[in-house]
């Protein structure tokens, strides 16, 4: 399988290593060379410096028709729009974006984009550690089969 | 009418100012608390000091009774986000996006934002204006992406000495006038087009091939410029 990673953050680079690991080919983007200081030597797959929003550098990092696609960047708009030319422009089989605001995260799902919540997520693990019962929402909100409405 | 805009830069402010002006009801977002302050001393308690990305306080900002969503940060995702939020979340009628990149205006559209300013395109069109190539070139962009558009007849181009009435006009697109000598006349089915002309059309953009076929000859591209 191929995946495509957009943030070498602490998830995306762990990720990107575990996939490799795996036997699956792997391309992992960031704005900053830096970034990609997380990754481990053995990583094999592809490190690219780019902007993971842009059309033509998702191309170039070969993520059209990719089978996954995770956009894991620090900023809940970047990863809504990464996902959305994924979706729309790249024809990647299964995205999910990193979004951390609970009502954007819910919103996108609707628009067809699986979301995960870290706010939704660590909340229900504090208040599971409590017996504080959980916020009734879920980690992971699976996309909603969505027709796309033109203008 | 009541329009919120999201983003107190100089575009979101002056913006802001002129609705006032003309009479309409305004609410500003910016996160920024200092600007946000420097703007209510300035246009009044108008301004909601917190992220329109945010659902939350897009909501809370009004944007459930807005009729206009105008998103004019800095940043091309937020005024996606933003718009995308209002428009599906908040059932805002219609929605403004600026657009830096002139790359993400056919994807914006394509994902439901009803209008696209795009000022890095402006520029390059009135700097294209002054440049005298053999394209078409986009005077300016409507709503329903309609634009117009000039040709400028060439001696070799096929609509020289012939008439609108015997070109094959794309369907939605129209010619509505022509610039010869720098005066403006409107086109009738029976003016015959010269060389030097310049024809003014109204169009969808992909008529654009179609259009300049008709007018200025097969070649898009044109090594000459």
């Amino acid at each position: 399988m191929k995946f495509v990673i957009v943030g070498c953050g602490r998830v995306g680079a762990a990720l990107a290593e575990a996939f490799d690991a795996g036997g699956h080919e792997v391309v992992i983007l960031d704005l900053a060379t830096r970034a990609f200081d997380r990754l481990s030597g053995e990583f094999k797959g592809q490190a690219l410096r780019g902007d993971g929003t842009d059309e033509d550098v998702l191309r170039r990092a070969g993520a059209e028709g990719a089978d996954v696609f995770l956009a894991l960047t620090e900023g809940d708009n970047r990863n809504v729009m990464a996902a959305q030319v994924a979706v729309e422009k790249l024809a990647v089989g299964k995205v999910l974006a990193k979004i951390n605001d609970p009502v954007r995260a819910a919103a996108y799902a609707e628009l067809g984009i699986a979301t995960v919540c870290r706010t939704t997520m660590l909340m229900d693990a504090i208040l599971a550690f409590l017996g504080q019962g959980d916020t009734g929402m879920p980690s992971v909100i699976a996309p909603v089969p969505h027709v796309h409405a033109e203008a | 009418m009541f329009v919120l805009v999201v983003g107190g830069g100089k575009v979101g402010y002056y913006l802001t100012k002129e609705l006032i002006e003309s009479g309409h009801e305004v609410v500003l977002m910016e996160k920024d608390r200092a600007r946000a302050a420097q703007i209510v001393d300035e246009l009044g308690s108008i301004v909601v000091a917190q992220d329109g990305c945010e659902g939350k306080y897009l909501g809370q900002a009004g944007s459930n009774r807005a009729d206009i969503v105008a998103a004019v940060t800095g940043d091309d995702e937020d005024n996606l986000v933003i718009c995308q939020m209002a428009k599906h979340h908040f059932d805002v009628p219609r929605t403004i996006a600026r657009v830096n990149n002139p790359k993400n205006e056919e994807l914006f559209r394509h994902l439901g934002v009803d209008e696209i300013i795009s000022p890095t395109r402006m520029v390059l069109g009135s700097i294209e204006q002054d440049i005298p190539v053999h394209e078409l070139l986009h005077l300016a962009a409507l709503e329903n992406e309609l634009e117009i558009i000039e040709a400028q007849l060439q001696a070799d181009s096929p609509a020289v000495g012939r008439s609108p009435g015997e070109l094959q006009i794309p369907e939605g697109c129209s010619l509505f006038a022509v610039v010869r000598d720098g005066v403006a006349t409107p086109l009738r089915s029976d003016t015959v087009l010269r060389e030097g002309d310049k024809v003014i059309a109204i169009g969808k953009a992909d008529c654009e091939v179609a259009l300049h076929e008709q007018l200025i000859g097969t070649q898009l591209e044109d090594s000459s410029v």
